[in-house]
């Protein structure tokens, strides 16, 4: 079972790495990160469970505290981007082009 | 045991499948949420009871609520709709798909190809907290420093903007 | 005696001084430092010459200073070395070279750079010093090459104007070709002689080849390289004319009566040497004659008063090439005195009109100097009658006649040496008073003059002056006191002498018919296409600088073109536009849109994963 969590967290993983590289909003761009980070806990579990170290569980508790970091100042950032371009489009913050 | 993450698995994969293809970001933060608790279950199939309730407690009930709240204070609106249909990937999705295909694929070699794992082992609250409290105490310590330093940045960048928008509804502008 | 090497020591140390501090002394304090360094010089020079001069002839006394070099047998060392012909150039030098600096600190008042100026003056005449007292040749070369550096610093002073500067390299680069023989021709001396000291390496010489030796002869044409080179004569004398560039004090000192000369001293202090090799003593009078030829027609077709002065130095120098050709080596030395004086005077005058005319200098621009000018028009009358021989008053007349007698008296001489130096005296008395009669009589440009010359100026040139008709008569039997050589003098010379008084008269009056008396028959002679195109070669100095610029400037500028582009430059350069290629390629990946940086991120974690998977 470890085995298809594995394979579960990789699903969710890829899920999570296409929706950030396909959407254009910054929300939904935030939610897929959060997707991933999800789907890295899970794989963490899952080696936990297989191996029968609590080092995994552990992990997965870092991984929590540092998306929830990441949320914060991450929607911060957001809200500041849409006070500067009354928009969440990822793409209107590309001046550092060329 | 099986079964109910063979469950737990297929609605999480749908719902998030569903979370990251919806137009309006309030229904796909709502559909992320029974992602979550899906995962959690997931979770506690795999023998991590602790974690799953974490899970649930921080992931969904702190991060995603967070997230809600930041959607409706920037309160998008119908504009915002007719914009992410413009955005709307269609073909968009070609690139990203080739990409995900092809990494799913990596990670599906290396775990089939990989020795078998074993079992799940059931481990409960005492396991992780003692490996937590001891080997890990320096990591905990730097956890809180972060959400510390998260705090004050968010703070921070949140207050400049009230002051900005305060600024600018006393001169009249949006 | 243990006071010579002070004689070049307090210029050098002035020069130092000058060089760090100039600008802190100020223009005053630097003045007065430069020419009591140099006033020094000289009275040094003066005590030790008269201890000499006490001493039966032929003695010698030398002074080293430190050794220098110990390697392997090569052992120079820094000594400085006074005989007859050291004392008598070194009291030329310093005397000549006071005159100039005092003349130069009003002369140079309204130039910037008065204190660099100075220093560069005083480091010119610290290395000729250098260069004539030196006791070996390594010691002679290093004046050599300080002579040949401090004329280049010289020509290109007003370096803002990019032209000085180019005819500051070109003097540079004519002599380097010189100097390059001179160097081989010590290479090969030291190879065969082992040593450079001076005197052992003549008694060497002298003892182990028999006259005609070929490695006397190769010895000897290298060393002629290096004077010809030094001294402008022809194949190298494209340099000087456009040498003219720099202030006149400095053509004065340098271009007339000390650098240009080192390559007489260099001859006639290796003369020993020159004596064992006749065909390069041969090749001597004939660089000389032709020399003086062909820069006595090139004088006579110039318009700018100084180039004027300059081909007439290449040509007396070619005089005394001749002098040493034929073996009448104090005769050479005679000349380059009197030279010195009547030519550094000929120079300062000059500058006295070009400043009086606001930088005019263009003779036929000028005219009727001669009540406006008085002393510059007596000057140039003194001066110019002593360079082209006014018989019996004259120093000139004394030293180029011993030198045309002796073109023909001498065992190496012939009729036809006689002959073509006669002919040179004819055309320099063509030329200077053609320059006389042009500039100071005559109807003038009705200009306001703007530097009357000041005192500083007038008492070198009246010295100068008084020498330029004096200082013959130490060579004439029985005119003073003292002389140097008792001398009788033949039929033969007495012959020689009113021939050449003949024909210093013919051409003033030739000169004088065609520039004033009747200068319709001038038009007349100019009307004609062939005597303007003969005009134009003489000008061009006889197709000189064309030849060189075709045959050996624009190859030399295509190869290095060449080179520039060459495989190994391609070699660096690709590298350089493969880098710029790749960022040119590479730059549109930097779009800004963090969805795209995403996608690579994540491309790039895929073929990561796919690298270590495969392994």
């Amino acid at each position: 079972m470890p085995f298809w969590g594995l394979i579960l967290a990789a699903v969710l993983f890829i899920l999570g790495v296409a929706g950030l590289v396909a959407r254009r909003n910054l929300l939904i761009m935030l939610v897929s990160i959060e997707v991933m980070l999800n789907a890295a806990g899970l794989a963490f579990i899952a080696a936990a469970s297989a191996w029968a170290q609590p080092d995994g569980q552990v992990m997965f508790l870092f991984i929590l505290a540092v998306a929830a970091a990441e949320v914060a100042v991450g929607l911060a950032l957001v809200l500041q981007l849409h006070h500067l371009t009354e928009s969440v489009d990822a793409d209107a913050a590309s001046r550092m082009k060329g | 045991m099986p079964v109910l993450f063979g469950f737990a698995a297929i609605i999480a994969v749908i719902a998030t499948a569903l979370a990251l293809t919806r137009l309006n970001a309030v229904h796909a933060l709502l559909y992320l949420i029974p992602s979550l608790l899906a995962v959690a279950v997931a979770i506690y199939a795999l023998g991590a009871p602790y974690l799953a309730a974490l899970e649930v407690i921080i992931y969904a009930g702190a991060i995603m609520v967070l997230f809600i709240f930041v959607t409706m204070m920037l309160n998008l609106g119908d504009a915002a709709l007719r914009q992410e249909r413009a955005w709307q990937p269609g073909r968009g999705w070609i690139g990203p798909g080739i990409l995900a295909g092809l990494l799913l694929a990596c990670f599906l070699w290396i775990l089939i190809a990989a020795p078998p794992l074993a079992a799940a082992h059931h481990l409960g609250p005492a396991a992780v907290a003692s490996r937590l409290l001891s080997t890990y105490i320096v990591g905990v310590e730097l956890a809180s420093m972060l959400l510390m330093g998260a705090v004050v940045a968010a703070y921070h960048l949140g207050f400049g903007l009230q002051r900005k928008q305060s600024k600018g509804a006393g001169r009249g502008q949006a | 005696m243990s006071l010579l090497w002070l004689i070049p020591a307090l210029p050098f140390a002035s020069s130092f001084v000058l060089l760090v501090a100039g600008r802190a002394l100020g223009k005053r304090a630097a003045a007065w430092l430069a020419c009591l360094a140099i006033l020094a010089s000289f009275l040094f020079s003066l005590v030790v010459s008269l201890r000499l001069f006490s001493l039966p002839a032929g003695a010698a006394f030398t002074q080293v200073v430190w050794h220098w070099i110990n390697v392997a047998g090569f052992q120079p060392r820094v000594a400085l070395y006074l005989d007859a012909l050291a004392a008598v150039m070194i009291l030329v030098v310093t005397f000549v070279s006071f005159l100039i600096h005092v003349y130069s600190t009003q002369f140079m008042l309204d130039s910037e750079g008065y204190e660099r100026f100075f220093a560069y003056m005083n480091l010119f005449v610290a290395s000729m010093l250098t260069l004539v007292l030196a006791d070996n040749l390594l010691l002679l070369l290093l004046g050599w090459e300080g002579v040949g550096l401090c004329s280049y610093l010289l020509i290109g002073f007003w370096y803002q104007d990019e032209a000085n500067g180019l005819a500051g390299r070109k003097a540079f680069i004519v002599t380097r070709v010189g100097d390059t023989a001179f160097i081989l021709g010590l290479l090969l001396l030291f190879n065969r002689l082992g040593t450079l000291d001076i005197q052992p390496l003549l008694q060497r010489a002298a003892a182990r080849w028999h006259p005609g030796a070929a490695v006397a002869e190769v010895a000897a044409f290298l060393l002629l390289g290096g004077a010809v080179g030094k001294s402008a004569q022809f194949p190298l004398q494209t340099w000087l004319p456009d040498a003219m560039a720099g202030p006149t004090p400095t053509s004065a000192l340098i271009h007339a009566a000390t650098m240009v000369t080192a390559g007489v001293y260099l001859i006639a202090r290796t003369h020993v040497l020159f004596a064992l090799a006749p065909a390069a003593l041969m090749a001597v009078a004939v660089v000389g004659l032709v020399t003086l030829l062909l820069a006595g027609c090139s004088a006579l077709a110039q318009h700018d008063i100084k180039r004027i002065l300059a081909y007439s130095t290449i040509s007396q120098i070619g005089y005394m090439f001749l002098a040493l050709g034929v073996g009448a080596w104090s005769a050479a030395i005679f000349h380059l005195v009197t030279h010195a004086f009547f030519k550094a005077l000929l120079f300062l005058a000059a500058g006295v009109m070009i400043q009086a005319m606001h930088e005019e200098h263009d003779i036929f621009r000028m005219g009727g100097l001669r009540r406006r000018l008085p002393l510059a028009f007596w000057c140039f009358v003194f001066a110019g009658a002593s360079l082209a021989g006014l018989p019996l008053l004259t120093a000139g007349f004394y030293s180029k006649d011993l030198i045309v007698w002796s073109s023909w008296s001498s065992p190496l001489g012939s009729v036809g040496l006689w002959i073509g130096a006669l002919i040179g005296a004819f055309l320099t008395a063509l030329y200077i008073f053609r320059l006389i009669f042009t500039v100071f009589y005559g109807p003038g440009p009705e200009r306001h003059l703007s530097h009357l010359p000041g005192p500083l100026e007038q008492w070198p040139m009246i010295v100068l002056g008084y020498l330029s008709m004096l200082a013959g008569f130490i060579y004439v039997p029985g005119a003073l006191p003292f002389h140097f050589t008792a001398r009788a003098v033949g039929p033969g010379e007495l012959g020689s002498e009113i021939v050449a008084g003949a024909v210093f008269f013919a051409g003033v009056y030739v000169i004088y018919l065609f520039t004033l008396q009747r200068p319709s028959l001038t038009d007349a002679l100019m009307a004609g296409a062939s005597p303007r195109r003969l005009r134009d070669f003489w000008f061009a100095d006889w197709g000189m600088d064309w030849l060189y610029d075709r045959a050996l400037v624009r190859p030399t500028i295509r190869m290095a073109r060449a080179g520039k582009a060459d495989v190994a430059d391609r070699a660096f350069t690709g590298i350089a536009a493969a880098a710029q290629a790749l960022n040119r390629a590479l730059a549109p990946t930097e779009s800004g849109l963090a969805r795209r940086y995403a996608g690579w991120i994540a491309a790039g974690a895929f073929a990561l994963i796919l690298i270590a998977v495969l392994r």
